[in-house]
């Protein structure tokens, strides 16, 4: 199935000059493997990703969606090109610095939640605050109110195994933003939701997460919530194909 | 962080408990093969455990352990008494004689032989007799015809029947009348030990020129052992050793010449590495298993040594957990056995040796299990978690 995008606006240029950027990508380019087993999974990126919006980062499997974000997000050095983050290049950020600087600006929305299953939605919420050191008291309280945020201040206790997939998904936001991170990276956020779902939490994330000085990446298949994005990166065998902004996107698939 | 790992570790309580029982399992075998190895080789040195008053034990030159006596004529002991530096020396028989058990036994009046390990003590100062009665009175054994017997001995002698005085044993057609009852370390051979003046000894054993076993010295006050031992050894041809010389001399004979180490460090060996393997596989498989989770917080800002101090925590934690298990194990074993009169393991326990080697054992097992995990979780890309 291929998608096909449209924007009421058209605006294929960048006009917002004046919107600071969180992520800049300037010919970023990635291989795996070498010699005959070699693999070209980015072919010269060219992209800036502003704070204060969302911006939808979509193509076809295979095509380079998650290397891109992996090396947006701090955890996969490109093989060449240069990347920005949070104004910082990334070729500064080695080491600890690379670990601390994750931990304290980058929040994480992965398509399985990643919730640790031990551990109870307060818990979970709580752990980027523990890596920061917080006191587990201080932390599990902070995490509670953040819970509340998203709508499950009832389920502070719960264990993920007795949550929906929605109802988990929601505490994985909550998680990425109880540190108050500057970006927000969400891998495929509704692939495992029914549309309902899928749509409530696009909209939670809509609501809580853009905000002015946070950038928010999210990679999907899903052109059902492409209306919630405000810029939208299509990729195409390591390539970035076209960038719309202005939002209100539809999608058409045929 | 070591609350997350804690966390991480208990969450699934099947496999925490596989991985603890693991190390407990290696923990007990090793502990408990290792316990029985120190016990039986503690029991071929019973007697000398027994005997703590002299300093010195002489014997022959040639003897080699303390069940192969070369008797040596009585003159020795006066050799022995007239060495600069030597208190007193005293005279003791030890040696295997045949027992009949005398027909004053309902339960074994039908003439039956049994060994008993004879211990002849001297006459006058009773060095070398037992020093904890169950029944009787120490000076009972100055009595005509007297003699001790130890509590499993007389247990053995006459089975499921009462401690009591005044019945007869037959060694070497003469008659010994049982006047105590005393406490004894088990013997290696499991026999019964009994218990008489030397000169009566002598009479119990069979005939032979020579019966003097060892003699027994005290040092005098500011003469050093090793010194006076020297100076016996010198001064005569016996071979003259320190009382804990003289009991690792006697273990270490049982260690080079049977193959009783052999098969319990084969068993002790084995639960090592059984232990290992099972701890080992299971905490590795652990880590594996949430290979997902370690990449996770490693994306989110846990560092590699973070996450290696959380696999040695948890690594900690099943590593006491299984100890504690494994020895309190192998503790109840010795202390179910012991309750229950099992003679086989009479007088076992776990020393603290065995605990400290079974620890250094387990750590091993632990640090060779969370070698294997935390590579793994090292190698770690942590964009896995976008897979």
């Amino acid at each position: 199935m291929q998608s096909t995008i449209t924007s009421a606006n058209q605006n294929e240029n960048s006009a917002q000059a004046e919107v600071s950027l969180a992520v800049v990508c300037r010919g970023v380019t990635k291989e795996f493997g070498t010699g005959d087993t070699k693999v070209q999974a980015l072919r010269g990126i060219d992209l800036d990703v502003p704070t204060g919006e969302m911006t939808l980062l979509v193509g076809p499997s295979g095509c380079g969606k998650t290397t891109l974000i992996s090396i947006m997000a701090g955890l996969l050095d490109p093989t060449a090109g240069e990347v920005s983050l949070l104004g910082q290049d990334r070729r500064d950020l080695r080491g600890n610095r690379l670990v601390k600087f994750r931990a304290d600006n980058i929040g994480f929305v992965f398509q399985q939640y990643n919730l640790l299953p031990a551990l109870t939605a307060a818990e979970n919420v709580a752990v980027p605050l523990l890596i920061a050191n917080v006191k587990r008291s201080v932390a599990v309280e902070r995490a509670k109110q953040q819970l509340e945020l998203v709508g499950l201040g009832d389920k502070v206790d719960s264990l993920p195994r007795v949550l929906s997939g929605g109802q988990q998904q929601r505490v994985a936001i909550a998680r990425a933003l109880v540190h108050n991170p500057r970006l927000l990276v969400c891998d495929e956020p509704t692939a495992a939701l029914d549309a309902h779902a899928g749509r409530r939490v696009m909209q939670l994330l809509r609501d809580t997460t853009v905000q002015p000085g946070r950038a928010v990446i999210v990679v999907t298949h899903d052109n059902r919530v492409f209306e919630f994005g405000d810029r939208i990166a299509s990729m195409t065998d390591g390539h970035i194909d076209n960038v719309l902004t202005g939002g209100n996107f539809t999608a058409a698939s045929h | 962080m070591n609350w997350l790992a804690w966390k991480m570790l208990t969450g699934d309580r099947t496999k925490y408990w596989g991985i603890v029982f693991g190390v407990a399992f290696g923990s007990l075998l090793i502990s408990q093969q290792a316990s029985i190895f120190v016990g039986l080789m503690r029991r071929t040195s019973s007697v000398i455990i027994d005997i703590t008053t002299p300093d010195i034990w002489v014997l022959d030159e040639r003897g080699q352990n303390l069940d192969e006596i070369r008797p040596m004529p009585d003159s020795r002991l006066y050799q022995v008494r007239g060495i600069e530096g030597v208190e007193w020396a005293v005279r003791l028989y030890k040696g295997l004689v045949r027992v009949r058990v005398a027909n004053n036994s309902q339960a074994n009046d039908d003439g039956n032989f049994r060994q008993v390990i004879l211990v002849g003590v001297d006459d006058a100062s009773l060095v070398g007799a037992p020093r904890k009665m169950v029944l009787g009175s120490m000076a009972d054994i100055r009595r005509p015809d007297g003699i001790f017997i130890d509590e499993a001995g007389y247990r053995l002698l006459f089975p499921n029947e009462p401690l009591e005085l005044g019945r007869s044993l037959e060694m070497n057609d003469r008659r010994g009348v049982i006047v105590g009852i005393c406490h004894a370390h088990a013997p290696f051979q499991t026999f019964p030990v009994v218990y008489t003046r030397y000169s009566q000894a002598t009479q119990f054993a069979p005939r032979e020129r020579n019966l003097l076993s060892f003699i027994l010295v005290k040092a005098r006050e500011g003469i050093a052992v090793s010194d006076l031992c020297r100076r016996i050894n010198d001064s005569t041809d016996l071979q003259a050793l320190s009382t804990d010389d003289f009991f690792w001399f006697n273990i270490w004979y049982y260690i080079k010449n049977t193959g009783i180490p052999v098969n319990f460090g084969i068993t002790v060996g084995l639960g090592f590495f059984v232990g290992a393997a099972v701890a080992g596989q299971t905490f590795y498989l652990f880590t594996v298993e949430n290979l997902k989770q370690f990449g996770n917080l490693k994306a989110m800002g846990v560092s590699n040594w973070r996450l290696v101090g959380m696999i040695l925590f948890q690594a900690l934690v099943v590593g006491v957990m299984g100890f504690a298990l494994g020895i309190g194990m192998a503790c109840t074993f010795f202390v179910v056995t012991e309750a229950s009169g099992q003679p086989d393991l009479r007088g076992m326990y776990v020393p603290w040796q065995v605990i400290v080697i079974a620890a250094c054992a387990v750590s091993a097992i632990v640090i060779l299990a969370s070698l294997l995990s935390i590579r793994k979780v090292l190698v770690l890309e942590p964009a896995m978690v976008f897979k």
